[in-house]
């Protein structure tokens, strides 16, 4: 199982903020991503797959190819506008 | 150096919070701040409020890679960033960053750095509410672009 949050315009299109999935073999985000898409359709495919979509990896700036493992915690979010 | 890191709901008082940077060491000579305000117009007028969320854990772990970096290019006595989450009008103060150092020159340039890169990697997201209903805001180009100078 891997823990995954989604923030701001992410969360609202998916309409989750957060969930414990399992990962069905997927040893990295872009195969997660496959993998949720398989599982809830292709709004998930979709959401997740936008050109600016940010990732994150136990916290850490991650891309699609960052590896991932059983108890990871996984975060998709849009570009960032603090300040 | 001395390092303080806050997201919070509750306003900040920025005479109290210079005055403690003030208070680190007898050798500071220089404080520097920046205060970011909510602003009724954005990209579109009629801004009535903001809603900021952020990812908890990750922002402060953020926030604290930004004033490290800052350290290893100036000399730095102490570092205050505090943002702002929930719901905000404007005029409200949003983002405060204060820089205690020995000299202006560091102090100046490590609150700009600071800020700039904030704004450009810290995980907030700000939410308008507008007249046409609320939106999700954008990155700026001109944010990426203050940033890049800094490479």
């Amino acid at each position: 199982m891997v823990k995954l949050i989604f923030f701001a315009s992410i969360r609202e299109d998916l309409g989750v903020s957060a969930a414990e999935e399992a990962v069905d073999g997927a040893t990295t985000v872009a195969e997660l991503v496959q993998v949720l898409g398989l599982r809830y359709g292709s709004l998930w495919t979709e959401v997740l797959s936008r050109e600016n979509i940010l990732i994150a990896v136990n916290q850490a700036m991650a891309g699609l190819q960052h590896p991932i493992v059983p108890g990871d915690e996984v975060a998709f979010f849009p570009p960032v506008t603090g300040g | 150096m001395q390092t303080k890191i806050s997201v919070q709901t509750v306003e900040f008082d920025v005479g109290e919070e210079t005055r403690a940077l003030g208070r680190v060491s007898s050798q500071v000579g220089a404080i520097t701040s920046f205060t970011g305000l909510v602003r009724d117009i954005n990209e579109q007028a009629g801004v009535s409020g903001l809603f900021l969320e952020h990812y908890p854990g990750m922002t402060e772990k953020q926030i604290a890679e930004i004033i490290a970096e800052a350290a290893l290019r100036w000399q730095l006595q102490a570092v205050t960033v505090i943002h702002r989450i929930g719901a905000l009008q404007p005029t409200d103060p949003i983002v405060f960053v204060g820089v205690a150092s020995l000299h202006r020159g560091d102090a100046f340039n490590a609150c700009e750095y600071i800020i700039d890169f904030l704004k450009t990697r810290a995980t907030f997201w700000k939410k308008e509410q507008t007249a046409a209903g609320p939106r999700w805001l954008t990155t700026r180009d001109s944010d990426v672009e203050s940033a890049k100078t800094w490479q």
